[in-house]
């Protein structure tokens, strides 16, 4: 792990110091990020790398000012920010273009706000639009656009305000596979053409390889909450070549940092004992996760996630929840070399419908969240409990909405394992009736 | 291909030097046609505006001519006063709106008061309004005039005002947060983003509650308050005037020109409205079935939109800068959490303040009169009454109407008739219709308590009949499919596809009809036809003697009364039927 190594010595232009956010839930506040520092220079991309919940995103729009830290600053060229960033351009993950105004008007929107008289306006406008390969689109409304079109609008927009700083949430990831991968070619070639109005960038992405390609630096963000846990300069020359070995080096290194069961900060390494609350379910279905295990079934031996993304036409980050819910059943163990089914895996792939269930009903002890629903719908009296009560018990860890997220998976997996059903219209678990004579027979 | 794509591709605007757009084109027919239609609304505004300062002394009411001739006079001057009515609820609603989303502690007030409102007969207050503005402008039309248009007025404002709110606070994350971040000012943020996005939903209700106005304006134009007629020149006036005579034909005209008003508003005006909100749909990609205008297609096939385009960007670069003094669009990242909590403190110190020396001041009034509290207990019982009415209103018309919304909905080609049609029924004012229904209740000699529930359900079947249609028609043809493959028929049929799919629908036109026939029982329960009058026992008619005798303690507490029935029965059924409805029902 690299501390610090910048090596960029440009001014700097954005700054965080001991950055620290937490929403309030239930019961108390729930730290998304704990304790962010970093600094942005001229002439620099920096990547902000992180999984689903690790905050990446709050933390570019904390660097925006658009939400408030509960701790901490963020400094724009020194000076304390009170409200949104005057030196910084977004561009969106879902574009946010208005679709009542056609490609000229979009891109001309922030000029009008800082009241540049309308000739100048247009002609800056047509500049931009020219600069990201619009031109003739002009006079176009975003819906008559293709996904790749619209961002470049969402580019175009940013560009011709020319901030100093130009901050990217997950640009590409709404785009198919090949327009991403030419839109991020035509970032590059811009950035290094000298014609870019902006003198640093900021992206946030959960692709490894995304990341690898156009930063100089790469912060990883590790989850719950929120820090950075290690930094990576990139010094490949640009244009960066994915297939060369040095590219390929760097993303399996990034790749064992993010998946490799974290030696020290993760809290889910080797807890004393696993509960709802330090044991979250990853978003995956049973549908999912069985699919990945009966594809793992044909591959003997560990098998490399990126390739296996490639072959699936899928991103990394698609398949991560799956392998993390394999893991968390016992059933795959991911390590450096790449995932691999373990020996109750592969007899759960190979099982038909009755006897996959019975055979996921038998590991759902090792699920604290289903084990816990389970165990307490046994002790009473007429097997049903409202949801409200598992809600309680989540508000401790949990944000609202990831308890909704947690006690949906919890259900979904629940029911397949027929241990108990839900009732969505009276909020109910009720145990199913051949879980209560088994625990009236242990009982 | 749609047309408006059409348009647009034709009119590029980088492509055009800045040589005048006119030199370019040829004037074609579309541009005469608009032209000479501008010139015509222009000529008939004013000459319709002219009649609206005539002095005119109280006592003696305004003499209406049944001359069919003058018809189309009057209906211009009640069309008058149904459009100065929705600006004026456009006004409201883009100030009341913005203050109830935009402030944390105005919203708290303002979101509630405006659920109230909207449930209070707004019939009873026609009269208070009537008088007061009268006495501002004693010596001419206008006070009558702004009293009718405040009638119509709050039978519009509240629900576009609802629909504005609920859209500034749906407001997509990504589309607040690019306006912060471009830091755009207050004024470009309601115009660009606020406002577009609210569009759709705006024109909706809009047209909506635009349909309902005509009932109030039909009410309004002839309203006797305090033993006093009061008339205005319009087709409700007209059909008035009728009434008096028992002249049918008389009638029979009114009817016609109120059917051609209301279909020609809807063909001039809100068809090509709707149609060109569509470009304000949030979604990315071309919609399949839009509304389509032949209006909005000639208007676009004219050179107008780009003659005046100049003149418009011009004015809305002044605007602009004018609004520049509103401030920019950011919210201070530090909060003194002292100083928010003092604030809420003071507000709510005033509120409550006004609040309470408000109930003190009613409760002074009512024993000042002699009444005391004791006047709300006649009207909580003839409550009952008329909600009896209600609910067998309810329950006949379901019975009758939803069997028939169901068959229409279920065929394409039968919806693509009978739902303009019905559309143009649900608007109609059906308080027009009431001296027919009279005639025959007069001539057979039934009472009006059971009459009235005819009347009452004049106007607020509609509502239930036009959801059905929706209802039925939103249920996926796979799944009727897959119903008939199965060999489900009959009863099992209704009970497992037909009534869960058209339940949410059904609902939201039960709110709509039932609060509708509570306002309707105010003008249903006491009717006049010649010389004979007609009164039901119930609120509606309580509170319409009350208001013809100038009482006004009565008149406050059958409205106050009136507004406790609605909200109550929003309260403890339509709201929970609605939440059934979304949890359960919706057809995702």
């Amino acid at each position: 792990m690299t501390a610090t190594t910048t090596t960029s010595a440009g001014e700097v232009l954005l700054a965080a110091d001991g950055l620290t956010k937490s929403y309030a839930g239930a019961d108390g506040e729930l730290p998304v990020l704990a304790g962010v520092d970093l600094a942005v220079r001229t002439g620099e991309i920096v990547a902000l790398l992180g999984r689903s919940g690790s905050g990446k995103s709050t933390l570019l729009r904390c660097l925006a000012g658009l939400i408030p830290p509960t701790t901490g600053e963020v400094r724009y060229k020194g000076r304390p920010l009170a409200g949104s960033n005057p030196g910084t351009a977004m561009v969106f993950q879902t574009f946010a273009l208005l679709p009542w105004l056609t490609v000229q008007q979009n891109v001309e929107l922030g000029l009008e706000a800082r009241g540049v008289a309308p000739r100048r306006r247009t002609e800056a406008a047509l500049q931009a639009i020219d600069l990201v390969g619009l031109d003739g689109f002009e006079s176009a409304y975003p819906k008559e656009l293709s996904g790749g079109m619209r961002q470049r609008v969402g580019f175009a927009r940013a560009l011709v305000v020319e901030p100093d700083v130009l901050l990217m949430d997950e640009p590409f990831s709404a785009l198919d596979v090949l327009t991403a991968e030419n839109l991020r070619g035509e970032l590059v070639e811009l950035w290094e053409s000298g014609q870019f109005p902006t003198r640093a960038i900021v992206l946030v992405t959960h692709s490894i390889e995304e990341a690898v390609l156009l930063a100089d630096r790469i912060l990883v963000l590790g989850s719950r909450p929120g820090t950075i846990r290690a930094e990576y300069p990139v010094e490949l020359p640009r244009p960066r070549q994915r297939d060369s070995k040095d590219f390929g080096a760097l993303v399996d290194a990034v790749y064992a940092m993010m998946t490799g069961r974290d030696r020290d900060t993760a809290p889910a390494a080797t807890p004393a004992r696993r509960t709802p609350g330090n044991t979250p379910l990853p978003p995956a279905s049973v549908d999912g996760l069985s699919g990945l295990a009966e594809i793992l079934a044909e591959h003997p031996g560990p098998v490399d996630l990126g390739a296996l993304a490639d072959e699936l036409g899928l991103e990394v980050k698609n398949l991560l929840p799956l392998v993390d819910a394999l893991d968390l059943l016992g059933y795959a163990t991911a390590d450096r070399r790449g995932v691999a089914l373990t020996d109750p895996g592969v007899e759960f792939a190979a099982a038909d419908v009755q006897t996959s269930k019975h055979l996921f009903a038998a590991t759902m002890d090792r699920i604290p969240l289903v084990h816990t629903i389970l165990t307490s719908l046994q002790r009473t009296d007429d097997g049903t409990l409202r949801a409200g009560f598992f809600r309680d018990l989540l508000a401790h860890d949990y944000t609202a909405e990831q308890i909704t997220g947690q006690l949906d998976i919890a259900t979904d997996w629940g029911r397949y394992a027929e241990l108990y059903s839900y009732d969505a219209i009276a909020e109910e678990y009720r145990l199913d009736p051949a879980q209560r004579t088994a625990a009236r027979a242990v009982g | 291909m749609l047309p408006v794509r059409d348009v647009r591709a034709r009119v590029r605007r980088s492509m055009l030097p800045a040589r005048l757009p006119w030199v370019r084109t040829q004037v074609g027919w579309a541009d005469l046609v608009v032209a000479a239609a501008v010139l015509v609304v222009f000529y008939v505004v004013i000459r319709a505006g002219a009649g609206a300062a005539v002095s005119f002394t109280p006592n003696r009411p305004l003499h209406i001519d049944t001359d069919p001739a003058r018809l189309p006079y009057y209906a211009v001057r009640s069309l008058l006063r149904m459009f100065a009515a929705l600006a004026a609820s456009l006004l409201f609603t883009l100030v009341y709106g913005y203050a109830a989303a935009r402030s944390r502690r105005l919203e708290k007030v303002l979101i509630p008061a405006l659920d109230i409102l909207q449930s209070v007969p707004i019939l009873g207050f026609l009269t208070v309004a009537v008088s007061a503005l009268v006495g501002l402008f004693p010596h001419s039309l206008l006070g009558l005039e702004l009293a009718a248009v405040f009638a119509i007025f709050t039978s519009q404002a509240w629900n576009m005002t609802f629909s504005f709110y609920h859209s500034l606070i749906t407001l997509p994350r990504e589309l607040d947060e690019l306006s912060r971040n471009l830091r755009l000012t207050r004024w470009l943020r309601l115009w660009r983003i606020e406002v577009p996005h609210a569009a759709i939903g705006l024109v909706w209700n809009g047209m909506m509650s635009f349909g309902g106005g005509w009932f109030f304006l039909v009410a309004s134009e002839a309203i006797t308050v305090a033993n006093h007629e009061y008339t205005l020149p319009g087709v409700g006036a007209y059909a008035g005037a009728a009434i008096a005579a028992g002249d049918l034909t008389g009638i029979g005209y009114a009817i016609a020109a109120m059917t051609v008003m209301v279909v020609g508003v809807n063909f001039v005006f809100w068809r090509p409205l709707t149609a060109w909100a569509e470009k304000f749909k949030q979604e990315q990609s071309e919609a399949v079935d839009v509304p389509r205008s032949a209006v909005l297609n000639l208007l676009r096939r004219s050179h107008w939109p780009q003659l005046i385009a100049p003149a418009k960007r011009a004015v809305a670069e002044v605007l602009g800068r004018a609004g520049r003094i509103f401030g920019t669009d950011d919210r201070p990242l530090v909060t003194r959490p002292g100083r928010r909590r003092a604030g809420d403190v003071a507000f709510t110190v005033t509120v409550v303040g006004l609040v309470g020396w408000g109930v003190v001041e009613v409760v002074r009034y009512l024993r000042g009169s002699g009444e005391g509290l004791a006047v709300f207990a006649e009207p909580l019982l003839l409550g009952l009454v008329t909600l009896a009415r209600v609910v067998v209103l309810m329950v006949a018309a379901t019975l009758v109407w939803v069997p028939v919304g169901v068959r229409i909905g279920s065929s394409p080609r039968l919806a693509r008739i009978a739902q303009p049609v019905v559309q143009v029924l649900a608007s109609f004012p059906a308080n027009f219709l009431f001296p027919l229904v009279t005639w025959v209740l007069v001539r057979t000699g039934s009472s009006l308590d059971v009459g009235g529930i005819v009347l009452m359900a004049l106007g607020a079947q509609w509502y239930i009949l036009f959801n059905t249609i929706a209802g039925a028609q939103a249920i996926p043809t796979d799944l009727r499919e897959a119903m008939a493959d199965l060999g489900v028929r009959g009863w099992q049929r209704w009970r497992r596809l037909i009534i869960p799919g058209i339940f949410p629908y059904y609902v939201t036109g039960g709110i709509t009809a039932s609060g509708g026939a509570w306002n309707a029982s105010i003008v249903a329960e006491i009717v006049t036809f010649g010389g004979t009058t007609l009164t039901a026992h119930g609120l509606g008619a309580y509170i319409a003697e009350a208001t013809t005798a100038g009482d006004h303690p009565k008149t406050l507490a059958g409205i106050a009364v009136m507004s406790l029935y609605v909200v109550g029965l929003n309260r403890l059924i339509w709201r929970r039927l609605y939440a059934v409805a979304e949890a359960r029902y919706a057809l995702a």
